[in-house]
């Protein structure tokens, strides 16, 4: 059963080892790098399916790996990061990588992470998603918007819509302020974070979603929200 | 004190202590000039070159004799500093140079020799002790007469005032004394073979100065002194090794000074008398409100003898007295153990014999009953010093006021005559003027009043006497009433005048009191140092009319100007080698002090620890020397300058005691934190791991899982530590930085719960949190983990299916969140407590693990942040815990996006 190739850039060898033993317990083929320099060198040569990356390597900065593999390539990258590293995790995202764990990790998690990322990969990154999304208990219509929430219609003016559409379209993973802001609001506003956070707690309100034991949208504070998936 | 006795003696110990680390000085005493001092300072040189000591020239005056150039050809000599003074280099002895150089020994000729202006310091000796001071031995020469105390002797035996003195202290502090010795015929005989001056100067020089007579006497000084420099070391040497011996008990002399020329007698004769019985001595000035009063010039001399006391060794003090001078001093000399008082010789007694004045030797002859007591005379030949002007008291001619108002009382007495004419003889009316004659006695003085004296007769014998209005004077009666008037205003008039006089002083003195009094009261509330540095400048300033400077040592460790009034922040060359110098010794230096006296400044040491006190500079604007009340005053003020600086670093360093302490106090908890709370949780991972490797096979698929699990839960707990600590460092460092946003608490109360899903899961949560909960300002990432500290520890100090309750409300300014839990509560005592670092409250059932630091963080947090954290009884009982935490809100300035939203609803 061979459900993908993974690029494990890392320089701890005890977390490649044990990172190996999951991954392969789990039916993924591993490939290891250690520096910087090797993990780009190798997703060019070996064409993983996804690249799990440190962002603290001995050579270059992680941040730098992200942009040069995306100078040619859309494969999904996970990041492993630190807590309290907000602002790396952001530039980190922004620079292109696609989502983050943050050390150290339960691997439910972070196969979680993989399979979410992989999925994305498979539905094709293009803009070719689904119109009608479905989730436990929320139904999205883009062609329509319509939101039915446990079967009721719920009213999302216009830009609650695109709010709610962009983070269910990229369920279980991470977008970042910037991301969504100027996905919706447009270039110029991709630092009005308070915009987001009026419009994220309306859109919880309509969708009766308590922040304190959240259903569908989760706050990742510093860095952005995600949709959750399960 | 029999015991103490036997000891050695502190003050002993401490001056050889302090003589450890300096050079040692060598002086080649001679009697004369000619005696061939220099040559036997460079014949002893040579010696100890050949010993392979690194030597240097530093000075040396061949007076052009040949064999002495000889011995000193070949030695290393140092190139003079070139000064320029009124337009001429003069060749000087270049300290700096010298310093540099730091040869182990230096010779330096002519110790007594008087630095060309603009040195360093005005006289060679203090070159000399600067030397000695940076370790340097050093070699020098003197001729006797040259010794301060030995100046009015030698002026007596050889006609001669030398102006070149040396302080005795000098010699105090010689290791050794060489005394170079010839008989006066074999110095005559030299000087006549022109051995000793050149050619010409010869004839004079013999007249002058070299009689055998002289020569003998003076010979006999230089003996005594080498002599007695002996005795003093051995005496030295007996006392620092607590031999016992017939200590004479500490008696002291006592020298009045006052602004006569005798006064310096007086001193001189005092200085000679302490060093011959080793005793210390006192100089003594008396301030009454004649001494207030006195003109200036007598003034300067008065503190020119106090300094030419304190030069020769003597401990200065001024007391204040109204008019019993002589009782004071007595009175000071029974309290200081004085056994003999040396008075000069008075003045001739004042003009008005029967006044009834004594002089205060005289008083003191009369009164000192036990006291031995000296009357020092004034040199006879006085050369050099000549008198000073009498005293005049200033009556006040100058006050037209004063007559006219007198004048006006003469008119008045003339008018109320007139009235009593038919009631009265007229042989009383003369009365009538009286009242008159004594206001203008009583009010401005004698001259007034002599005046109100005469006019009132005038008017008396014009008005009231046959003929009238004439001056003609028929009876003896008339004249003897102008008598008695003019004695009633005498009299009246000089008491008035010194009453009038002792006023003026009383409030001189009481305003002073009063200052000092407020500058304490200023000065003692002052709590920073940048407070204390500005009192005591502005008060040094408004109270003795000058500019004021304080100095200290800045982080580098170099002097630098804390604060001035008027302000001033740089200070010339002049002024700032000055400053330094004080700085660096511990002594006064610049303007009237001895060392630098061209400054314009006086810097004056701030206490003895000048390193960690500083300096005071006072600059007057006029060029007399401050009077020793202001002396008084500036020394007073200094000293509590001082007390204050010191106060304030005091508490600085208690503060960063108490810091060191609760550092270490920290290190210590740390320590143990990390051997016990970081530990336990690796000892089960290590645990349950090498089990599932060791004992696979053993182990059923159950047993696996539960060790398995063990690992995870115990590792999220490790990781939970490492978060504490590594947020702790970062609060401890005071590297916290905030972010501020708008953050939803039910938001991160949700994080938290979803972060400790397995520690919390034996219990029961209730979550009471309202939609309409307002954001709170914060950073999301740390009151998330003071959200999840404070779960983790009900969840710890709890049983498990208790339940824990999370409830929020708030309002426009403060955002509340509460958790609360049903375990045992907390003890009233520990409430506080559980807040600091490492603190932990003893369960029941021993230690629970934890670092003790999830609650100091959340304290820490919070304060970054102006919220607070408080700890209460969850219920009625006293049971239970409830943790309250408060946020400021999040300021509503949203408006734009909630404009936009509504617009949105709308549409």
């Amino acid at each position: 059963m061979n459900a993908g190739r993974i690029l494990i850039v890392d320089d701890e060898p005890q977390i490649r080892r044990f990172l190996r033993i999951a991954l392969e317990a789990h039916g993924f083929a591993v490939i290891e790098a250690v520096r910087g320099e090797d993990g780009v060198a190798r997703t060019a040569t070996e064409t993983p399916d996804l690249v799990i990356l440190d962002l603290g390597l001995p050579d270059i900065d992680g941040k730098e790996v992200v942009r040069r593999i995306r100078e040619w390539s859309h494969l999904p990258i996970l990041i492993l990061s630190v807590r309290q590293t907000e602002a790396e995790k952001v530039e980190a995202l922004d620079a292109g990588a696609n989502d983050y764990v943050a050390k150290p990790f339960g691997i439910a998690e972070l196969l979680a992470r993989v399979r979410v990322l992989l999925r994305m990969r498979t539905d094709g990154e293009g803009g070719a998603a689904p119109s009608r999304l479905s989730f436990t208990g929320l139904v999205l219509d883009r062609a329509t918007h319509e939101v039915l929430l446990d079967g009721e219609p719920v009213h999302l003016t216009r830009r609650e819509f695109d709010l709610l559409s962009l983070l269910a379209a990229h369920a279980g993973r991470i977008v970042t302020h910037r991301q969504i802001l100027s996905e919706i609001w447009g270039p110029a506003h991709a630092d009005d974070v308070q915009y987001l956070r009026v419009f994220i707690g309306r859109v919880r309100a309509k969708l009766k979603d308590d922040p304190a034991a959240p259903r569908f949208i989760l706050n990742e504070p510093g860095v952005g929200y995600r949709f959750i998936a399960e | 004190m029999p015991a103490s006795e036997t000891r050695p003696e502190p003050e002993a110990l401490l001056a050889e202590a302090n003589r450890e680390g300096r050079g040692r000085l060598k002086i080649f005493l001679g009697a004369a000039p000619g005696v061939g001092k220099t040559f036997a300072m460079l014949e002893a040189a040579r010696i100890r070159e050949n010993e392979g000591v690194d030597l240097v020239v530093g000075v040396v005056e061949t007076h052009g004799r040949a064999e002495t150039e000889r011995l000193l050809a070949g030695l290393e000599i140092l190139p003079r500093a070139r000064l320029f003074y009124r337009g001429r280099a003069m060749p000087e002895l270049d300290l700096d140079a010298l310093l540099a150089r730091r040869p182990q020994l230096a010779l330096i000729d002519e110790l007594a020799h008087t630095n060309v202006e603009g040195s360093r310091h005005a006289k060679r000796w203090q070159d000399i002790e600067e030397l000695l001071a940076a370790g340097i031995d050093v070699y020098s020469t003197l001729n006797v007469q040259h010794l301060e105390s030995l100046n009015d002797v030698v002026a007596r035996i050889s006609g001669v005032r030398v102006r070149e003195t040396v302080p005795d202290t000098v010699i105090e502090l010689t290791d050794e004394i060489e005394l170079v010795d010839l008989p006066p015929e074999e110095l005559i005989a030299r000087l006549r073979q022109g051995k000793v001056y050149v050619q010409e100067q010869i004839a004079r020089a013999i007249q002058n100065f070299f009689s055998k007579g002289n020569l003998t006497a003076l010979r006999e000084l230089a003996m005594r002194i080498a002599a007695d420099r002996v005795d003093a070391q051995m005496t030295a040497h007996m006392r620092s090794h607590a031999i016992p011996g017939p200590w004479p008990a500490q008696e002291r002399i006592l020298v009045c000074v006052n602004e006569a020329p005798a006064a310096r007698s007086a001193i001189r004769a005092a200085k000679r008398m302490a060093e011959r019985a080793r005793v210390p001595w006192i100089a003594l000035s008396v301030v009454t409100p004649v001494t207030e009063s006195l003109p200036e010039r007598e003034k300067d001399a008065l503190v020119g003898a106090l300094r030419l006391a304190e030069t020769l060794g003597a401990e200065v003090v001024s007391l204040n007295a109204l008019s019993d001078v002589a009782g004071e001093i007595l009175a000071y000399a029974r309290s200081r153990n004085v056994s003999r008082i040396v008075v000069g010789r008075a003045r001739a007694r004042r003009w008005l014999p029967w006044s009834g004045r004594e002089t205060v030797a005289d008083s003191i002859l009369a009164k000192a009953g036990d006291f031995e007591v000296t009357l020092a005379s004034t040199d006879g030949k006085s050369v050099g010093e000549e008198p000073l002007r009498p005293a005049v008291p200033d009556v006040g001619w100058r006050m037209p006021r004063a007559y006219l108002l007198s004048v006006l009382g003469v008119a008045a007495a003339c008018g109320v005559a007139q009235l009593l004419l038919d009631v009265m003889p007229a042989e009383g009316l003369s009365l009538v003027f009286l009242p008159a004659v004594l206001f203008a006695a009583a009010r401005y003085g004698l001259a007034p009043s002599v005046f109100a004296s005469v006019a009132s007769f005038v008017a008396y014998n014009f008005f009231f006497t046959e003929p009238y209005y004439t001056l003609h004077v028929y009876r003896e009666s008339e004249i003897l009433t102008l008598v008695l008037f003019l004695i009633v205003s005498i009299v009246t008039g000089n008491q008035a005048a010194r009453l009038r006089t002792q006023a003026s002083a009383q409030r001189a003195i009481a305003e002073r009191t009063t200052r000092l009094y407020e500058f304490s009261r200023k000065i003692a509330g002052a709590a920073s140092l940048d407070d204390v540095v500005w009192a005591a400048v502005h008060h040094v300033a408004s109270t003795l009319k000058c500019d004021a400077l304080l100095l200290g040592q800045n982080e580098g460790g170099r002097l630098t100007i804390l604060g001035g009034f008027p302000p001033e922040d740089r200070l010339d060359v002049r002024d700032w080698g000055a400053a330094e110098w004080a700085f660096a010794h511990g002594e006064a230096a610049g303007w009237t002090s001895a060392t630098l006296p061209t400054s314009s400044w006086l810097f004056l040491p701030l206490g003895p620890n000048v390193k960690a006190t500083g300096l005071l500079g006072v600059k007057f604007a006029q060029k007399s020397l401050p009077s020793p009340a202001d002396r008084r005053l500036l020394d007073a003020l200094v000293d509590q300058i001082a007390v204050a600086i010191e106060r304030t670093r005091l508490a600085g360093d208690m503060e960063e005691t108490r810091v060191f302490a609760e550092t270490e106090r920290l290190r210590a908890a740390l320590l143990s934190s990390v051997s016990h709370d970081l530990r336990t949780p690796l000892v089960s991972i290590i645990g349950a791991a090498s089990s599932l490797i060791e004992a696979d096979a053993i182990l059923d698929a159950k047993g696996r899982r539960a060790m398995a699990e063990t690992i995870f839960e115990e590792g999220e707990r490790l990781n939970r530590y490492v978060q504490n600590l590594l947020d702790m460092t970062r609060l401890g460092y005071g590297a916290l930085t905030v972010r501020h946003e708008a953050i939803d608490l039910r938001e991160l109360a949700g994080r938290a719960l979803r972060r400790l899903d397995h520690a919390l899961a034996s219990h029961r949560l209730v979550l009471d949190l309202s939609p309409d909960l307002p954001l709170a300002d914060g950073d999301p990432v740390l009151i998330e983990q003071v959200i999840a500290n404070i779960l983790d520890n009900a969840a710890k100090y709890s049983e498990p299916h208790t339940a824990i309750t999370i409830s929020g409300h708030g309002d426009k300014k403060t955002v509340v969140l509460t958790v609360a839990d049903e375990g045992p509560g907390i003890p009233l005592a520990d409430r506080d407590k559980v807040f600091d670092m490492f603190y932990r409250v003893r369960a029941g059932d021993g230690q629970k693990a934890g670092t003790g630091l999830g609650l100091a963080i959340c304290r820490g947090i919070l304060e970054a942040h102006r919220g607070s954290i408080a700890v209460e009884p969850a219920r009625p009982d006293g049971t239970g815990t409830r943790i309250v935490i408060a946020l400021p809100a999040a300021p509503t300035d949203a408006p734009d996006c909630a404009r936009n939203g509504r617009e949105e609803e709308q549409s």
